[in-house]
């Protein structure tokens, strides 16, 4: 028995073939030249659009396709098509450009030292901005940290963002947070964790309790695709098929989680929306780089939601444009080419050509859009760091540090609260 | 958030009941009183929990206040943490203490740092109740004491009591509070108080003092100690099933000791061990669970840093052995009355 046990390969005794053990690889590294013709994308129109109240099985189909709305021809196909009027098309394009301008600027800021750490949404726009833009107000949004255009798109000021990313003493969380970890109650929008995934089954449990309440809110999720080979997601999903919670799943594919890319979440076998069908969830797979079919893909899950048909596992199809954060170089593991050859392009391009091709936009707006949206940043970052910028001292007094740990300070916490302010004095003692 | 006055205790009816009893009791209550009280966990549905924690609470206070779920502590402590965002309070059950670890990502990073995190604008007022603690040929999985967890997460309250009145009172405060409190609940003492000798017959709550639990509602704070016996000669801080054993121990041997209850281990009376050991000199701590890094490790620190020029004696732990808890040899495992009894005579003859 032991004998047996310890022969390996080739030894006496095995006959078997050889199991070979698989990792899976990217196509292309850096340097390699990039070809994406063999990726399947399906024409703009030619999908479906079942009835919002159909048994999630009847999903299947879009769920391994992608919706697409807007064509080559710059013009809105098929049944997706929101038909949203030019003035809400305006906005969708603003906010997304405006998110940009504040992702660059942001970006700046964070490698002239006014902060430590900053984390951009480029070329991922639509699937924040004009998802959020499918849902109300007070619908409960539980977003990762890519998810700013949400934020924008709720009119939360630019101000207070960037008070939190510099963790001044205008940060409403205090400077206790790493930047980008936002949080908006009166914007339902809830507090950004770094633990991946852990925002998903608390979503649904917010949908459950909205429905256990006989409420009308639902509530909508967001996560990386590389996020949802997290146990918590599994959770999710279970739960809200279960208790057909109120609530839409919304998984960003964009192909990355830092170096790794999506075949290590399992993205070589099946696509993500695919997994909802197995739990019993109506499932969309759409273009996300197309705003209006994203737009379309959000407001077909939210009705569904809110006739109590229960949750949608929705997949938007994207591109992470730039680097995980700016901790990150992406040179180092995927080929520089990928952005410029991506396939479904850039969703701010797409949806200002949409919009020039219905005659109610100009390439020269969009010049004054991107200089409006700049000088609006600047102005918000210049009034931000009146309240100082990260490590000169303008933050919030020692002893908040000791609060919110519970809703009391107890004896434990107010010695070492004590502790501290005597430490500043020998620490700083200029201050 | 309870309309009617409280009870004046002295006047309630009350009745003898067990552990469960009260926990149930307690749970009822807070599901009459407070409409956002959800109680959810594998079991706690239809069937009434596998301890009967939780019987008769669906069919009387309806599915959307009391139901089963999947077998998935992440999914059960996240959908509660979402539920307390909503503004409901959740009374999410833990079948066995052991099982909490795939939840536990969820109380220490999110639960346990909701308020932290968001500056107050979410909270997880929830109570996380599960039963723990051995003495029940449990083995492995079904024995485990690990508060100390849990106290090491900044955010997270941990009670545990002992008796069916502090159960009951000690619950209801928890539900109460609006931070996230672990409920470790000592399965050993469900049904009766336990000597520590595990050969003789178990004695039912009926025969003892504080089985006796008032009516309707009553609190008893969080942070708040309990002492279980006044004496002279040494302090034993403990909590659990640990109580009536060491009280045993301490009834059988003659020794005058003064016997404090924490029953909230963090936020932790500090002011009552402080008062007990500076009159008594000697300390000597009691826990099941393993010994390094145990809550025993943090009750000596504070009692040898804030009560040393008062100490007679060294601080000394009785606790379970640095081992999974084992099965056929688990009365050789638990701390018992041999091992309290020798770490007493060791004190008192410093």
């Amino acid at each position: 028995m032991a004998d047996e046990m310890s022969s390996g390969p080739g030894q006496a005794g095995h006959n078997r073939p050889a199991l070979q053990f698989y990792v899976p690889e990217p196509k292309f590294r850096p340097g390699d030249t990039v070809d994406f013709s063999d990726l399947r994308i399906s024409r703009p129109g030619e999908q479906a659009r079942p009835d919002e109240t159909c048994a999630p099985i009847d999903t299947q189909g879009l769920a391994n396709d992608l919706i697409r709305v807007l064509g080559d021809d710059n013009a809105a196909h098929g049944p997706w098509d929101p038909k949203l009027g030019p003035e809400t098309l305006r906005q969708m394009l603003r906010t997304m450009a405006l998110t940009r301008a504040f992702d660059e600027r942001m970006y700046r800021g964070q490698r002239q030292g006014k902060t430590s750490f900053y984390m951009k949404c480029t070329g991922e726009e639509a699937t924040s901005v004009a998802a959020g833009m499918a849902l109300a107000a007070d619908d409960m949004v539980f977003p990762s940290y890519r998810q700013q255009g949400i934020l924008i798109a709720r009119g939360y000021p630019l101000v207070e963002m960037i008070n939190q990313i510099y963790s001044n003493r205008g940060d409403k969380l205090k400077g206790r947070q790493l930047p980008i970890m936002y949080s908006s109650r009166a914007h339902s929008f809830f507090t950004i964790s770094g633990n991946l995934a852990t925002q998903t089954p608390q979503a649904v449990g917010w949908a459950m309790a909205s429905a256990m309440r006989s409420d009308s809110r639902i509530a909508a999720t967001w996560v990386g695709e590389g996020s949802t080979a997290e146990g918590d997601f599994h959770a999710a999903c279970l739960f809200a098929a279960v208790y057909n919670a109120p609530v839409i799943l919304n998984v960003v594919n964009n192909q990355w989680a830092i170096s790794s890319f999506s075949g290590f979440a399992g993205g070589e076998r099946a696509t993500f929306a695919a997994r909802g069908v197995g739990y019993g969830i109506a499932s969309l797979r759409v273009d996300g780089n197309d705003a209006l079919a994203v737009y379309a893909a959000e407001q077909w899950a939210a009705n569904r939601a809110r006739a109590n048909g229960g949750p949608t596992v929705i997949e938007h199809f994207s591109y992470r444009a730039e680097g995980h954060s700016t901790s990150d170089d992406p040179s180092q593991y995927r080929s520089a080419q990928e952005r410029n050859e991506w396939p479904l392009g850039d969703p701010i391009t797409r949806l200002k050509d949409h919009l020039i091709h219905l005659g109610e936009w100009d390439e020269d707006r969009q010049q004054q859009l991107d200089l409006d949206c700049a000088e609006q940043v600047k102005a918000a970052t210049k009034e931000a760091e009146k309240n100082g910028v990260l490590g000169h001292g303008m933050h919030h007094p020692f002893h908040t540090m000791f609060e919110d740990v519970f809703e009391e300070l107890p004896w434990h916490l107010e010695e070492q609260a004590a502790q501290a302010i005597r430490e500043r004095k020998i620490k700083w003692p200029q201050a | 958030m309870i309309d009617d006055a409280p009870v004046g205790l002295a006047d309630a009816p009350a009745r003898n009941i067990n552990m469960i009893e009260a926990i149930n009791d307690a749970l009822d209550i807070m599901l009459s009183h407070d409409p956002t009280v959800v109680i959810m966990g594998e079991d706690v549905g239809y069937f009434g929990g596998v301890f009967r924690a939780t019987a008769g609470l669906q069919e009387k206070h309806g599915k959307n206040r009391v139901f089963d779920t999947p077998i998935s502590e992440c999914g059960i402590i996240g959908a509660a943490v979402g539920m307390g965002a909503y503004g409901l309070r959740p009374v999410p059950e833990i079948q066995f203490a052991d099982y909490i670890y795939p939840g536990i990502d969820q109380l220490i990073s999110e639960a346990a740092r909701l308020r932290y995190r968001s500056a107050g604008e979410y909270i997880a007022p929830m109570t996380v109740r599960s039963p723990f603690g051995g003495g029940i040929f449990g083995g492995q999985t079904h024995s485990q004491s690990p508060e100390s967890l849990f106290t090491h997460v900044a955010g997270l309250k941990t009670v545990i009591p002992s008796t069916p009145y502090d159960a009951k009172g000690l619950l209801i405060a928890a539900i109460e509070d609006n931070d996230p409190v672990i409920f470790f609940e000592p399965k050993r003492i469900y049904n009766g108080p336990f000597s520590g000798y595990y050969d003789k017959p178990v004695e039912p709550w009926k025969n003892h003092a504080d089985s006796r639990v008032p009516e309707g509602y009553y609190s008893i704070p969080l942070g708040k100690a309990r002492t279980v016996r006044e004496g002279d000669a040494l302090t034993v801080l403990t909590y659990g099933t640990m109580v009536h054993v060491s009280e045993a121990v301490c009834r059988e041997k003659g020794v005058d000791a003064e016997i404090i209850d924490l029953r909230t281990l963090v936020p932790l009376d500090i002011a009552a061990i402080e008062a007990s050991v500076e009159k008594t000199g000697r300390c000597l701590i009691v826990h099941e669970a393993t010994r390094t890094s145990g809550f025993g490790a943090e009750l000596s620190a504070l009692v040898t840093e804030r009560c040393f020029y008062h100490l007679e004696a060294p601080v000394e732990r009785v606790t379970g052995f640095d081992t999974p808890y084992p099965h056929s040899l688990e009365w050789a495992y638990f701390p018992g009355p041999v091992r309290i009894g020798e770490a007493i005579d060791s004190i008192l003859k410093a």
